[in-house]
């Protein structure tokens, strides 16, 4: 199982991302630049946090034309596990690889806590090795978080199980608390809080290592 | 071109003594942009003319320091190959004009000159001082201020991706007209990856880098050497614009550039922009540089030679490059977007030679622009008499309300609000963040962990400079020890006021001296800083306000923290109760917050019972006997046991000692520090090796904070009580419509 941390010139969680999975997990991860067109022989992608170009106009919006996300996006489409964290949420979003939008914090102002999250779904890549209700403590930092789409949106997400993670205190107004969800196919992912900061004791939380070990589960399955 | 007049001059803030000096430098009357060029260069800003003669009375040197004031920042050896560099840089009169954009552009300011050396900076801090938020006057604008300047701190902090990790934020009516911002930045390397700010190499081409010019900022540095007058809001257009996206961009080709080998030097274009980058590299390497600025690349057109030479635009670095290897460095900077152009060569005759389209407009040697410009030795008296000196009466009707207030007072209650905006995380280093005594980031290639903490006490300060400066010294140093940390090396950031007043130049020089005598008794030299001064307001000076950043190291290893965690633990007050006095009172926060006056002298300071105490406290800490630890400072042993609380912990405290209690209570003598303990006889043999007292206090309890003297009751209060006026109480003094 070999990790890809995709790197825009404004990531600056690309090292907490690495780190996490490689050091604190023991996983080979590796870089991929994001003027690349190919993924190389990664198995699952990381879009990290940060602010891709610089995020002065909508958070994300220009990722998604860099030469990287095509190569992401065809990955995707053949089956490949893809992790958005934070700023990569927001380019999951706005690359249409995942419905709705992430909006300013309701208290305008960017928060940064260890925050609650509560598994809503075991039935995914990205969480099979968690309990359903279980109670993950990760840390977010953002300022633009706030998830938000239209009812039916959100009432399809439900039905189908989609949403990954709940807030259980809801910090930044997300609709219906929601942190985290995944697409139709459950094989791409987003979410705002970072596991990538809770894989280390030393960080006050090992609660986010459930996703990475997850995710090479899914993929060791597959591999079978 | 234009004729220098008398006028002309005085607008450059140059006196006539100054303009005749430069004539002789030069043997002929300067050009207009020659004349630009000296006023920023011989700005208080950029020549400390005021503070130099003072600033050499600092030690300097120890066996840590590998490279110490005159540079970027001063680096410290960490072991294992590593190294650090740190340092404070203060925007105090930007951030007065423009609150968001002179906080961001402080953060943009101090990270390049981190990683300008080579490191790549892994942690900020901010002291801030602000007006009261409740100010009768000036409440509103402290409010805006205070919202701009946070905002525009976690701006650039966060997008950049350094951590902010601690600070501090304190209130006083003497801030009303300015505010203080002061921003430490703290980076890491390898030794053989530090660089330095030298043109050397005759021909070797000098290339500027980052983002284009433009007229913003032109002046800047000037402006920060002069008091604010009603005229200062036309000034904003010196205040620079920063992008830290851009800056984002830069360092990381910045340190990918330094990889290649072919960089010679490098120096970031701070304050006084290109002027001082390109004077300063020359005259540090005994060089020359020669350039065209029609080279420069511009965001503006019609820029004269003097707006591109004065200009502060931000996210600029001017390199000098091996000759012939030009195209490494290009090829580095074209991956990350960013210009690159080399707009010179460097030259052996010494001069800053400025072109325009061929033309010469500017030839002055870099020594007379670097190392002469003026040095005064300002007449200085006594530090003025800020308060009278005998305590008035008073006398508590309420202690258990008395704490309440403090906790919920400006300086002492939780700064949530604040640094929950930071991203005080980001490169998972951060062991201990925002709200401790110290903020800790580990050194993931090593064992070893930094320490840092930044403090400063204007009241004290204010007092007595010289004894507030040793305080402060002692404080920062007593912060990292209650972590566990060694301290090293410190910064430091003397902001004051009009330095050509004597009883302001006065506070200044009694403060360097205070400060030279601590840093060297507790071996934390200054290995660089900044001056501020002029931070006045029509007349009004601030407190002499000393910022102090000291560094210091540790084992990584989970730190201890402050909160007590388990029941039934023993609580020691490691130093005993210290020296309560009435006469020593007057800068408390009890007499600020409760008493509503300033009297007197600053508590007293014994440095070598304060070693001591520092000595047991990071032994008790190495030894992982302490489960919790929390210095004393402001609001004394209530407040201090109080913080201890506020993670769900209390405790019951039985004491017997004869004191008026609200001396007891809230006096802020120093070596003191509050352990829980499981294992209290070993740490009080730990204490009594270094001769240090550690009289076991009380017990931790649930739900409640209990003290008692002998048989009176002071404090009983419930934990919610105390962490409710804690808490929000910032969030309400900024929004007092709410409540």
């Amino acid at each position: 199982m070999k990790f890809g941390v995709v790197v825009f010139p404004g990531s600056n969680c690309d090292h907490d991302c690495w780190y996490a999975p490689a050091k604190n997990l023991g996983f080979p991860t590796e870089m991929i630049w994001h003027d690349s067109s190919t993924l190389g022989d990664v198995d699952a992608v990381i879009l990290p946090g940060g602010f891709a170009y610089g995020d002065y106009l909508r958070c994300g919006a220009i990722a998604k034309f860099s030469r990287v996300m095509t190569a992401v996006k065809k990955f995707a489409n053949d089956g490949g596990l893809v992790i958005g964290i934070c700023n990569g949420f927001q380019i999951l979003v706005e690359s249409g690889m995942l419905p709705g939008a992430l909006l300013r914090n309701r208290g305008l102002k960017f928060i940064c806590r260890p925050v609650d999250l509560r598994v809503e779904t075991v039935d995914s890549p990205f969480s099979a090795e968690a309990a359903k209700g279980q109670i993950l403590r990760m840390p977010i930092a953002h300022g633009e978080g706030c998830y938000f789409a239209d009812d039916r949106t959100l009432d399809e997400l439900e039905a189908e199980d989609r949403v990954l993670v709940r807030y259980v205190d809801n910090p930044n107004g997300s609709l219906r608390n929601i942190a985290g969800i995944l697409n139709e196919k459950r094989n791409v992912m987003g979410l705002m809080p970072h596991p990538d900061r809770a894989c280390d004791p030393l960080m006050g939380s090992t609660d986010g290592a459930v996703i990475f070990n997850s995710m090479a589960a899914a993929f060791a399955a597959i591999a079978k | 071109m234009s004729v220098i007049t008398p006028d002309l001059i005085a607008q450059h803030q140059l006196t006539p003594d100054e303009f005749d000096k430069i004539v002789s430098l030069l043997g002929r009357e300067p050009t207009y942009t020659e004349l630009g060029i000296f006023s920023v260069m011989w700005s208080e800003h950029c020549s400390y003319k005021s503070s130099r003669l003072h600033l050499k009375k600092l030690p300097t040197r120890s066996k840590h320091v590998l490279v110490g004031p005159g540079e970027n920042a001063g680096i410290i050896d960490i072991g294992g190959g590593y190294a650090i560099a740190f340092k404070i840089e203060s925007h105090n009169h930007p951030s007065f004009i423009e609150p968001f954009q002179g906080a961001a552009t402080g953060v943009g300011g101090i990270l390049r000159d981190i990683f300008t050396m080579g490191a790549r900076p892994i942690a900020v801090m901010d002291a801030l001082r602000f007006g009261p938020l409740d100010d009768a006057q000036c409440g509103a604008r402290n409010r805006r201020i205070l919202e701009g300047v946070v905002s525009g701190i976690a701006h650039y902090g966060n997008c950049f991706g350094v951590p902010t990790v601690g600070g501090e934020c304190v209130f006083e009516p003497s801030y009303n007209g300015n505010p203080l911002v002061n921003v430490f930045a703290l980076g890491v390397f390898k030794h053989d990856e530090i660089f330095f700010g030298r043109a050397s190499g005759v021909g070797n081409p000098v290339i500027y880098v980052g983002a284009k010019t433009g007229r913003d900022g032109v002046h800047g540095a000037t402006m920060a050497s002069a008091e604010f007058t009603e005229e200062s809001k036309q000034k904003r257009p010196n205040v620079q614009v920063g992008d830290p996206f851009l800056e984002k961009l830069l360092l990381e080709a910045c340190l990918e550039a330094m990889k290649t080998g072919a960089i010679v030097g490098i120096q970031d274009m701070g304050a006084a922009g290109l002027t001082c980058s390109t004077c300063e590299m020359g005259s540090r390497a005994g060089t020359g540089i020669d350039f065209d600025l029609q080279y420069v690349p511009q965001r503006e057109t019609g820029m004269s030679p003097y707006e591109i030479m004065l200009s502060e635009s931000q996210e600029r670095m001017l390199l000098v490059a091996e000759k012939g290897r030009e195209e490494e460095v290009f090829s580095v900077f074209r991956k990350w977007g960013l210009d690159a152009v080399t707009i010179g060569t460097v030259t052996g005759d010494g001069l800053l030679r400025v072109r325009d389209h061929g033309a010469v407009v500017a030839e002055i040697p870099n020594r007379a622009l670097a190392d002469e410009a003026p040095l005064y030795n300002r007449p200085y008296t006594k530090p003025r008499q800020l308060a009278p000196p005998d305590a008035p009466q008073f006398e508590s009707a309420s202690l258990e309300a008395d704490l309440l207030k403090i906790l919920g007072s400006g300086d002492v209650c939780s700064k949530r609000w604040i640094w929950e905006q930071y991203d005080y995380m980001v490169r998972t280093n951060t062991t201990a963040g925002p709200g401790g005594d110290a903020a800790i980031v580990r050194i993931k290639e090593t064992n070893t962990s930094v320490a840092m903490s930044l403090d400063g006490n204007g009241r004290f300060s204010g007092l007595d400079p010289r004894e507030g400066a040793k305080l402060l010294v002692a404080e920062c140093c007593r912060n990292l020890s209650t972590v566990g940390a060694q301290p090293i090396a410190a910064t430091n950031n003397l902001n004051f006021g009009n330095p050509e007043r004597p009883e302001i130049m006065a506070q200044l020089v009694e403060t360097i001296e205070g400060m030279a005598e601590a840093c060297a008794f507790f071996e934390t030299p200054i290995t660089g800083g900044n001056v501020s001064l002029y931070n006045e307001t029509l007349g009004d000076a601030i407190f002499p306000s000393p910022v102090l950043g000291i560094v210091g190291l540790l084992d990584t290893a989970a730190p201890v923290a402050i909160p007590f965690k388990n029941e039934g633990r023993d609580v020691l007050l490691i130093g005993g109760f210290g020296r309560p006095d009435a006469g020593r009172f007057g800068g408390t926060q009890y007499a600020k917050q409760v008493v509503g006056e300033f009297w007197g002298k600053p508590p007293a300071l014994d440095m070598d019972y304060e070693k001591r105490v520092q000595a047991a406290i990071r032994e008790i800490a190495r030894k992982g006997l302490a489960e919790s630890a929390h210095d004393l400072s402001d609001g004394g042993l209530a407040v201090a046991l109080a913080e201890c609380t506020f993670g769900g912990m209390g405790a019951a405290i039985e004491v017997d000692f004869d004191v008026r209690p609200e001396l007891l209570l809230f006096d802020e003598s120093p070596s003191r520090i509050l352990v829980s303990t499981a294992n209290a006889e070993e740490v009080k043999k730990i204490a009594l090796f270094h001769g240090v007292e550690s009289p076991r206090i009380g017990v931790t309890i649930k739900e409640r904070l209990r003290i008692g003297n002998g048989p009176a009751t002071l404090i009983d209060c419930s934990l919610d009580n105390l962490r409710g006026a804690w808490d929000q109480a910032l969030n309400r003094s900024l929004h007092p419509e709410h409540v």
